[in-house]
C-alpha cells in the first residue's frame, strides 16, 4: 500500500466511523417504499395515511405556476390555516406520484415549499392531514419541457 | 463539507428556514450518452432539529428537483442551534448546524 492509498483508506474509515456515531441519534422521517413507489395517487395515499378518502378544501393553499417551461424545476408551495399534522404533494402523471411527505410537530407552521420535477402537463395535489382527515387542493401545471427522464 | 446551505431567521417567535442541499437526485430514468441507465440515487429523509427536538421532518421522492430546495417555519428563538440532516438511498448522509439569526 503506498502512502496515497493509506491516507485514502484512513479517510474512508473515519468517514464511516462518523456516520456510525452520528446516525442513531437522528430521528429520521419514515421514508416508506410502498408509498413513494406507488404508481397511483390513491395507492400512495392509502399506504401513507391508511386511507385515500379526501375532501377538497379552500383552506388548503397550493401555489404552483400555471405554465412551467422547465419541468425539472417547478416551485410548489403548500400552506394552510388548518391544524396540520402532515403535508404531502402528489404529482398525478409522474411515474410515482408522491413527491414529498412532511411531518409537522406541534409548533411547526403548516407550510412547506420545495421544487419538484414534472414529466408532462399534470394535476398537482396538495394533501393536508388535519384531525385525522385529508384535505386537498389541486392545480394543473402545464409543462413545456418534461423533467423526469431524457 | 456537507453541501448543505441553510438560512434561518427569527421574526415574531417564528423561525423561517430556507435550505438547499447539494445532491444529484438521480431518478433512475435518465440514460448516459452510451444509453446505459444511470442508477437512482436520491435523498429520502430530511430532519431538522432545534434544542434536541425535531421541528420538521420529511421524506422525498425522486420527483424532487436536483439540489433540493426546502423551506419551512417553526416556533423558535434567535441564537438557538438548528441542525439539518439528510440521508439518501445509498445510505449516505450529511448534517449541518446553523445558528438562528
Amino acid at each position: 500500500m503506498d502512502r496515497r492509498s493509506v491516507i485514502k483508506a484512513a479517510g474512508i474509515m473515519s468517514a464511516a466511523a462518523t456516520a456510525l456515531v452520528a446516525l442513531p441519534r437522528i430521528a429520521w422521517a419514515a421514508y416508506s417504499d410502498s408509498a413513494f413507489k406507488a404508481k397511483g395517487a390513491e395507492d400512495a395515499l392509502s399506504s401513507l395515511y391508511g386511507g385515500s378518502a379526501t375532501t377538497p378544501s379552500d383552506q388548503v393553499k397550493l401555489k404552483a405556476p400555471d405554465i412551467a417551461e422547465n419541468g425539472a424545476v417547478v416551485p410548489v408551495e403548500v400552506e394552510t390555516d388548518l391544524q396540520a399534522e402532515s403535508i404531502a404533494i402528489l404529482i398525478e402523471k409522474n411515474p410515482s406520484p408522491l413527491a414529498i411527505s412532511a411531518d409537522l410537530p406541534a409548533g411547526t407552521q403548516a407550510m412547506v415549499k420545495t421544487r419538484c420535477r414534472m414529466g408532462e402537463t399534470t394535476n398537482v395535489t396538495a394533501v393536508v392531514k388535519s384531525g385525522g382527515k385529508l384535505y386537498t387542493a389541486t392545480k394543473e401545471v402545464k409543462v413545456t419541457i418534461g423533467g423526469c427522464g431524457g | 463539507m456537507s453541501g448543505i446551505r441553510i438560512k434561518a431567521r427569527e421574526r415574531n417567535g417564528v423561525v423561517d428556514v430556507k435550505t438547499l442541499m447539494k445532491h444529484p437526485m438521480e431518478t433512475g430514468l435518465r440514460k448516459d450518452k452510451d444509453g446505459n441507465k444511470i442508477p437512482e440515487h436520491w435523498i429520502q429523509d430530511v430532519v431538522a432539529e432545534a434544542n434536541g427536538k425535531v421541528v420538521f421532518s420529511c421524506a422525498f421522492n425522486t420527483s424532487i428537483s436536483k439540489d433540493p430546495y426546502l423551506s419551512f417555519a417553526y416556533a423558535g428563538k434567535k441564537g438557538e442551534t438548528l441542525t439539518l440532516s439528510w440521508k439518501d438511498s445509498a445510505g449516505e448522509s450529511a448534517s449541518k448546524d446553523v445558528t438562528v439569526g
